[in-house]
């Protein structure tokens, strides 16, 4: 138990984000939205409400779609963390990026990351098959512009469910 | 954010000994709730204890008959486990009714329990609160209160306990499974959190540096026949107005067992048994629902905003009873 002694000084942790190992000093009360953005520059993950309530912040923290703004980073030492920068493969991006792309998604895009990061982990968790079970498992990313008719056909399409239509 | 020291518990008798011996010190698993109260300067802990090393993440079965769920399940883990979903429908509805995917893939059970208050004057800390800062009076018992106790609050506090999953419980008599400086003890559900009174600081009975360690649900899970309906502002992610979890067990259309559990109009979850026995022995009809609607509402009181409550209320309970009466396995299947 870190020796028996609290620990408010700087700490390194490891991080795998994106699949690669980063090793960075955090305070106690550095959240991982702010490592991101912050200490690794990865500014694609939004800070919005920095209250857990907007989900611009959503990043996948060992697969699964988590408030970066609500986790602090000291805590998540040893975790496999993907952000909107670690999806594309190369220059392919990831489906539900061109799926976003394709159905006009967005308009100002500042939700659009951790409306993605959230997409996937909303088809890893496989809950949602109807448009209804789409919006209400995405009722924690908001968007102000109110693109969100387009945000359920690309998860649709990205689920492929746009065959059949 | 406020400073603080962070620890890392590797067993449960250390972490426990290191919030025991510190009142300023918290527990923190799933941190979606205190985070936040950190970051609005509403918990100004010294230090923090991370309890999500410790070995409290199991779902298996309980003593009589029952399921047990460590204390750091998450509540998303604990909505979609087959057993839950199987033997306690009731309680994966709560769940699910609350928060977001992302917040329920990071809270722990143990963290749901502990959950305050959102009401806006307890975060607001340029108002009075005598949740907040004993002593200082309520400003919303003169302000918006519309989100705001109808049961069982006090001149000292009026503000509701924000949980789905709490109601679930307490309709269900879980019991909650703590350990301490003083060794280890079992909490009846209904006693774990408490009513205002005068002291609106403490939302349950915990002692200082007890952890809660396990839920442990009764074999009897109302599989066939429950409902938890949610009355709200948003179609989803939003807090109660009011939510309602019934529970009938059925003999032939007669009552042989009720429970009914309010959320959004109390410090705690509301249960009334002498309502509910009100409904034992009788066939399930419409006025039955209502006499119990009219008993468990006896003594509600509006302030000014939520007054509505009282009434909205009513009729949720009614609408709960009969959508629990009325629903089959089947219909869970269909669904």
């Amino acid at each position: 138990m870190n020796d028996g002694n609290y620990n408010d000084a700087c700490s390194r942790i490891t991080l795998r984000v994106n699949g690669a190992a980063k090793q960075l000093d955090v305070s106690p009360w550095t959240t991982l939205l702010d490592a991101l953005r912050e200490q690794l520059h990865l500014t694609g993950t939004k800070k919005g409400c920095d209250h857990g309530q907007c989900g611009a912040c959503t990043v996948l923290v060992d697969g699964r779609r988590s408030n970066s703004c609500l986790s602090l980073a000291i805590m998540r030492d040893g975790a496999e963390v993907t952000t909107i920068e670690g999806l594309a493969e190369g220059q392919a991006l990831h489906p539900l990026q061109q799926a976003f792309i394709d159905h006009d998604a967005f308009q100002c895009g500042y939700c659009t990351p951790g409306q993605i990061c959230s997409a996937v982990g909303l088809i890893r968790e496989g809950r949602a098959r109807t448009p209804d079970e789409i919006r209400e498992l995405m009722s924690g990313n908001i968007c102000r512009c109110g693109a969100y008719p387009q945000i359920v056909a690309a998860i649709e399409q990205a689920m492929g469910h746009e065959e059949g239509r | 954010m406020n400073r603080f020291a962070y620890l890392r518990a590797d067993d449960v008798g250390a972490a426990v000994r290191a919030v025991a011996a510190d009142p300023s010190a918290r527990f923190i698993a799933g941190g979606t709730n205190l985070v936040d109260l950190i970051k609005e300067n509403v918990e100004r802990p010294t230090r923090i204890v991370d309890i999500t090393r410790l070995p409290l993440g199991e779902i298996g079965p309980g003593e009589r008959g029952g399921l047990r769920i460590g204390a750091l399940v998450k509540n998303s883990d604990l909505a979609y486990h087959p057993e839950v979903e199987r033997r306690y429908p009731l309680l994966s509805r709560a769940i699910l009714s609350g928060a977001s995917a992302q917040l329920r893939n990071m809270a722990s059970t143990g963290g749901n329990l502990m959950q305050r208050t959102r009401c806006s004057y307890f975060y607001d800390t340029t108002t009075p609160c005598n949740k907040r800062e004993p002593g200082t009076g309520c400003a919303a018992l003169g302000g918006f209160n519309r989100m705001h106790a109808i049961l069982g609050a006090s001149e000292q506090c009026i503000a509701v306990n924000p949980s789905d999953m709490s109601v679930a419980l307490a309709a269900l008599e879980a019991v909650v499974h703590v350990t301490g400086p003083e060794g280890d003890r079992a909490i009846a559900f209904a006693e774990f959190h408490r009513l205002p009174g005068d002291a609106p600081q403490l939302d349950t009975n915990l002692r200082q540096g007890e952890l809660i360690t396990a839920v442990e649900l009764p074999a009897l899970g109302f599989a066939e026949h429950h409902a938890y309906l949610k009355i709200r502002d948003r179609a989803s992610y939003a807090f109660a107005l009011v939510s309602v979890a019934a529970a009938l067990e059925l003999q032939g259309g007669t009552v042989t067992e009720a429970r009914v559990a309010l959320g959004g109009v109390a410090h705690k979850p509301w249960r009334d048994r002498e309502a509910e026995a009100l409904l034992v022995g009788r066939r399930v009809a419409l006025e039955h629902f209502q006499r119990v609607a009219d008993a468990l509402l006896q003594g509600a009181v509006g302030r000014g905003a939520n007054d509505f409550k009282i009434e909205l209320a009513r009729r949720a309970i009614v609408r709960a009873l009969s959508h629990a009466a009325g629903r089959t396995s089947r219909d869970d299947a269909r669904r």
